[in-house]
């Protein structure tokens, strides 16, 4: 394996923990500002409200 | 690379979540409490018998509901652990690309993020009490995702973009989203008092700055300790 390519691998490999944290972040958020659900929409109401997401 | 980043978000998450949600209590969530008076109709404002709009002021403070209180506080830890994951998300790519994050640029990073996510959809779309009519659901939401992604987008542009293009590239796109206007109703249908309305807003965006700021300076410093 040439220099070149390791340093290929290693730059990918930390890539997937990158996104997969940003991904992780983005589906907090939409159960926390925009998830339908009612249950879920009573629970976040005043924090909704508070965070100014688009609500009701 | 994936403990960094889940720990230092983990716990900028929980303390930026739990400042949130005091500051909240104390400023916020007592007006939203007072606005759902006007909500239910136990006081009505726009409606004098002499045609002058009055009514009194004063809310009822937290009131006992200690279980709604309970999940705004897991809202908050939600909400914010999420924004800090994708906040930590970017120092790692910054840190690709170069560039150091020192506790002191996480607090600019959490400004960034404050204007991103709060103040710029703010413009289109201010903070709401309950009870305020607008216009439909899912037309907000999408143009409040725009803004936060152009906005977001545009100020990486400004802090990493070389160059003039990049910052032309970066106005255009923190314009963008105002320009082509957020959704709004043609009719006003405001039932609370403008001073609480105002009030309700500023307070909002008080509340979520100094959150934000607390958002970066904290997952800075737990990213930079961990950083060799």
């Amino acid at each position: 394996m040439t220099t070149h390519t390791i340093a290929q691998a290693q730059s990918d490999s930390g890539l997937l923990p990158i996104a997969f944290a940003a991904l992780t972040g983005l589906f907090l958020v939409f159960a926390a500002g925009f998830s339908h659900a009612s249950a879920m929409h009573d629970v976040a109401h005043d924090q909704r409200h508070a965070i100014a997401f688009p609500c009701h | 690379m994936t403990r960094q980043i889940f720990a230092s978000a983990l716990f900028a998450g929980l303390a930026a979540g739990v400042l949130a949600a005091l500051l909240q209590f104390a400023f916020v969530v007592p007006l939203l409490l007072e606005g759902e008076l006007f909500e239910t109709g136990a006081r009505v404002h726009f409606a004098g018998a002499d045609g002058v709009p009055q009514s009194v002021a004063g809310g009822v403070g937290l009131s006992a509901e200690l279980g709604r209180h309970l999940g705004t506080l897991a809202m908050n830890l939600i909400a914010y652990t999420g924004f800090a994951l994708v906040l930590v998300a970017g120092f790692a790519l910054a840190q690709r690309a170069g560039h150091r994050v020192t506790p002191r640029s996480g607090l600019v990073w959490g400004l960034a993020g404050f204007v991103a996510v709060q103040l710029a959809p703010a413009a289109g779309l201010p903070p709401e009490l309950p009870g305020t009519t607008a216009t439909d659901l899912g037309l907000r939401q999408g143009w409040w995702a725009l803004c936060v992604a152009t906005t977001a987008a545009g100020l990486g542009l400004i802090a990493f973009g070389r160059g003039a293009l990049a910052l032309a590239g970066a106005v255009v796109l923190i314009l963008l989203p105002h320009v082509v206007g957020a959704p709004h109703l043609d009719t006003y249908f405001g039932i609370a008092p403008p001073e609480l309305s105002a009030l309700f807003a500023t307070r909002s965006l008080a509340v979520a700055a100094a959150s934000w700021v607390v958002l970066g300076l904290v997952a800075a410093t737990f990213w930079s300790r961990e950083t060799p």
